[in-house]
């Protein structure tokens, strides 16, 4: 930056600051830089940018008005819960405001009767649950980074976990919001009853990355707390057995709580991180969780080891107890930071294939990562056929961030090949903006832009996420034509060597 | 069952050349919900645009064309021991999986087993320009994109033309059956909100004329423990009444009284009224026959957290749905707008303003 063009920004900061400062208590208007510094990324901190300031707003008034005012001034707006998202969607705007909702952290209402609890947007996912539990309800979704995400980032992002086939996204146990639109007006979407007249807008707010309104106030579903819930593990030899072993429990019309997968070297690192007695000799790991009444889990535990056993499995293990069902699942949830252990860096990607491409997808990654010169391992949401592969790099090694990210993009091709997405939970932020076209052509990403445009006009609201502008598109594609492996990481490494920086440790 | 794809986008490119307005059909069904329009309407026959395109057990997936009949597919699905977890009524023959979604229709076990809107993965749609558009997908976790597909739910044909649906399904329960309790109107309420709040089996909780029912579904053990534990007496052929109180067919749902559709808290007291109720979905989905106005009604909904709608009968020329707060009502228009740039489709139907 020029030392005019930095003058005439601190000038503009300096006059934003202090119109918010009429409002809003002095030192929750954060200009200087070292403290900027902490809001400069989310948890994917490759994707970094100074914003302009942050605001820290305690009331849905002092929201509306910052929306105001940065609407009158064109100014945009990033909005922030935890800043644990996973692709960029809370990095700030350079010339923008990022506003922080982690002054509301409020559980403000919990009707059991109804089992509904009504919420502010920095209530963490879990604190939901902690809260319900007195009336043995809980919150269903849970993802992995449930101790500080927040309910409002979760809406954001549509956040899922490892129990969405049988509980579904945050879209499935969201009752309402209220949403502040760019011009600083209050909406309230959905209701306490379960369906509302007209088009869902509430569906379409959730996982809407920010980029349509900001979310003052939640009311999510609980659900009340299983009698019991049991897991089995199980290991195979082959990662096909494990395939079909996870459609024969479907098959059987059984619905898991939680259904998850690790291959031999997700396996090898979270045994030797967590030591939860996993089989380090196998090809594959199954998790699979039942829960219920006494009688139904009783019966479908049965069911499933007997399955298991059917097609090969070593080492089937039932937890019995609390205790040994939280130690089988300890490997499985320390995985990403086991597999941290293991290499240098890793990079966490998120698509999801149906169930029955899950052998093919595996084999071609491993012909990837043997054309790429890198390790994958592999955490799978089996049962909603969620894959996080973990590309295991190491950043100060030259060239191998690009080469991981041109790995990564490959790998969600690939997803869209065999009929998935792009992204399941992690959300698209400025991560997978490229992959976009992949997935839907220019014709539905201009009804994107349409929508975008009926809440926001102007463009203010997190601009640069979620949706690509068809020029980024043409970009794109003129590009894809030379993402082979060697070739991918030159390009990309041309376009971005000179502003990464060097840290890029997810999970 | 044929694809007859190009020849609605070719209507839709017609009337958008001769400026007339669209009125889409699927079984016709549903032809008395929403408003009556006056201005004279083109149909857009989806009858023929029918047909299961995949169908995956194992994935728990199937797609299909929106004309398809909803018997089709619980045909194909219980072959396979497995079923519309959203149980969607029809309210005659021929009722399609495209005009339950638009109507966002779902049956009993609604608060268990989710809604048409919850279940539903991608969809394509026709828009307002005639384009066919491909949103969500086939997989159960997506979030790339706005959810167009599940915006369309309630939309009721305003936003487009939905012309394919793919959908999660379920296993059937092993067994379901049904207690029954003679109680009155508040101890029901206050049941099935206590029997809610266990963690056992129930898949639906109705009360009409002086009985609760309760339905419990999963493995026979759970089931008839918690018969047990519950007490009351069961039902014989259980199935054919939530058959009848999911498609109206009912006694209760006879007579030329208007009815009105309540979605609300389902712990909330409302005031006693002079017509007759019908509590479902554990009281979140209640039903009134009465002669109150929608604005009267409005008044007690939104005390009890919900909403109410005119859903069979009464004076359908006026507003049947309640009016939304005026920057609600711009955001419909605008979105209206995104889609539908020339009101082609259903105008009228949802909201006189739109």
């Amino acid at each position: 930056m020029t030392e005019v063009a930095a003058s005439i920004r601190m000038r503009d900061v300096e006059r934003l600051a202090r119109r918010f400062r009429d409002f809003i208590e002095p030192e929750q208007v954060i200009t200087d830089a070292e403290t900027l510094k902490v809001y400069e990324c989310d948890g994917l901190p490759v994707y970094c940018e100074m914003p302009l300031l942050v605001v820290l707003p305690d009331t849905v008034e002092q929201v509306q008005e910052v929306l105001r005012i940065c609407h009158r001034e064109a100014v945009p707006v990033v909005a922030r819960g935890a800043g644990t998202g996973l692709c960029g969607g809370a990095m700030p705007h350079a010339q923008g405001v990022v506003l922080s909702l982690a002054r509301f952290s409020r559980i403000l209402e919990i009707d059991p009767l109804a089992r509904q609890a009504r919420v502010q947007p920095g209530v963490r996912n879990l604190a939901i649950s902690e809260a319900a539990a007195l009336y043995g309800l809980y919150y269903g979704p849970d993802p992995s980074s449930q101790i500080a995400c927040t309910i409002g980032g979760n809406i954001a992002e549509n956040s899922g976990g490892v129990h969405c086939l049988k509980y579904g996204l945050t879209v499935h146990n969201l009752l309402g919001v209220e949403l502040i639109t760019v011009e600083g007006e209050r909406l309230t979407l959905g209701s306490q009853g379960l369906d509302c007249a007209g088009p869902d807008l509430l569906a379409l707010v959730t996982g809407s990355e920010g980029l349509l309104g900001i979310v003052t106030e939640a009311r999510v579903k609980l659900l009340p707390r299983p009698e019991v819930a049991q897991v089995v593990m199980a290991g195979f030899d082959r990662v096909q057995a494990a395939g079909d072993a996870v459609n024969q429990v479907i098959e059987a019309g059984i619905i898991p709580a939680g259904l998850e997968m690790m291959d031999g070297l997700a396996i090898g690192a979270a045994e030797a991180f967590a030591q939860a007695g996993y089989p380090v000799d196998a090809a594959a790991l199954l998790l699979c969780e039942v829960d219920g009444t006494r009688e139904e889990v009783q019966a479908q535990i049965e069911v499933v080891e007997q399955l298991f056993r059917r097609l090969g499995a070593q080492s089937v293990r039932t937890s019995h107890n609390e205790e040994e069902r939280a130690r089988l699942w300890a490997g499985r949830k320390s995985a990403f930071p086991a597999v941290g252990r293991i290499s240098p860096d890793y990079y966490c990607m998120d698509g999801t294939i149906p169930r029955s491409q899950l052998a093919r997808v595996l084999t071609e990654m491993q012909r990837m990562s043997a054309a790429f010169g890198l390790r994958v391992a592999n955490v799978f949401h089996a049962g909603d056929g969620n894959l996080h592969p973990l590309i295991l790099f190491d950043a100060a090694s030259p060239g191998e961030l690009e080469r991981a990210e041109a790995f990564g993009a490959r790998i969600l091709e690939l997803c869209v090949e065999v009929g998935g997405c792009i992204t399941g939970e992690h959300g698209v932020g400025v991560e997978k903006l490229r992959q976009m076209p992949v997935q839907f052509n220019t014709q539905e990403l201009e009804q994107f832009h349409r929508v975008k445009a009926a809440f926001d006009p102007g463009g203010r609201l997190n601009p640069g996420k979620g949706i690509p502008t068809l020029r980024q598109c043409q970009e794109y594609r003129a590009l894809g034509s030379l993402l082979t492996p060697n070739a991918g990481a030159q390009v990309q490494q041309e376009e971005r060597m000179n502003d990464r920086p060097q840290e890029h440790r997810h999970g | 069952m044929a694809d007859r794809i190009r020849e609605l986008q070719q209507q839709v490119l017609e009337a958008r050349n001769a400026g007339q307005a669209l009125r889409i059909v699927g079984g016709n069904s549903k032809a008395f919900m929403g408003r009556e329009v006056a201005v004279p309407q083109q149909p857009l026959s989806l009858a023929q645009h029918s047909g299961i395109l995949g169908y995956s057990p194992v994935e728990l997936v199937l797609t299909a064309r929106a004309g398809t009949p909803l018997e089709e597919i619980e045909a194909a699905l219980a072959e396979h021991n497995q079923m519309l977890s959203f149980e969607p009524p029809r309210f005659g023959p021929g009722a399609t999986l495209g005009g339950t979604l638009a109507c966002n229709l779902s049956g009993p076990g609604r608060p268990w087993w989710n809604s048409v809107r919850d279940q539903v993965l991608g969809i394509r749609l026709l828009n307002g320009l005639g384009e066919e558009l491909r949103f969500g997908g086939q997989v159960m976790k997506n979030v790339a994109g706005y959810d167009l597909a599940r915006l369309q739910a309630g939309a009721m044909g305003t936003l487009g033309v939905i012309t394919e649906i793919s959908l999660k399904v379920l296993p059937r329960p092993a067994l379901s059956r049904t207690l029954t309790l003679a109680v009155e109107l508040d101890e029901a309420l206050s049941l099935m909100n206590r029997f809610a709040l266990e963690p056992k089996p129930l898949s639906g909780a109705c009360w009409l004329d002086g009985c609760l029912y309760l339905r419990l579904s999963g493995a026979a053990s759970a089931v008839e423990a918690t018969g047990l534990q519950w007490q009351g007496e069961w039902l014989e052929e259980d199935d054919r009444f939530w058959q009848q109180l999911r498609d109206q067919q009912l006694p209760w749902f006879d007579g030329p009284q208007p009815l009105w559709r309540f979605c609300v808290n389902p712990g909330a007291r409302i005031p006693v009224l002079d017509g007759c109720w019908c509590l479902d979905w554990g009281g979140a989905q209640r039903w009134y026959r009465g002669r109150q106005t929608l604005e009267e009604l409005a008044i007690i909904a939104a005390e009890a957290g919900g909403q109410v709608c005119l859903f069979r009968g009464g004076e359908r020329d006026g507003e049947v749905m309640q009016r939304p707060p005026a920057a609600l009502r711009q955001l419909h228009r605008r979105l209206k707008q995104a889609f539908d740039p020339d009101q082609l489709f259903n105008p009228g139907r949802l909201y006189g303003w739109m």
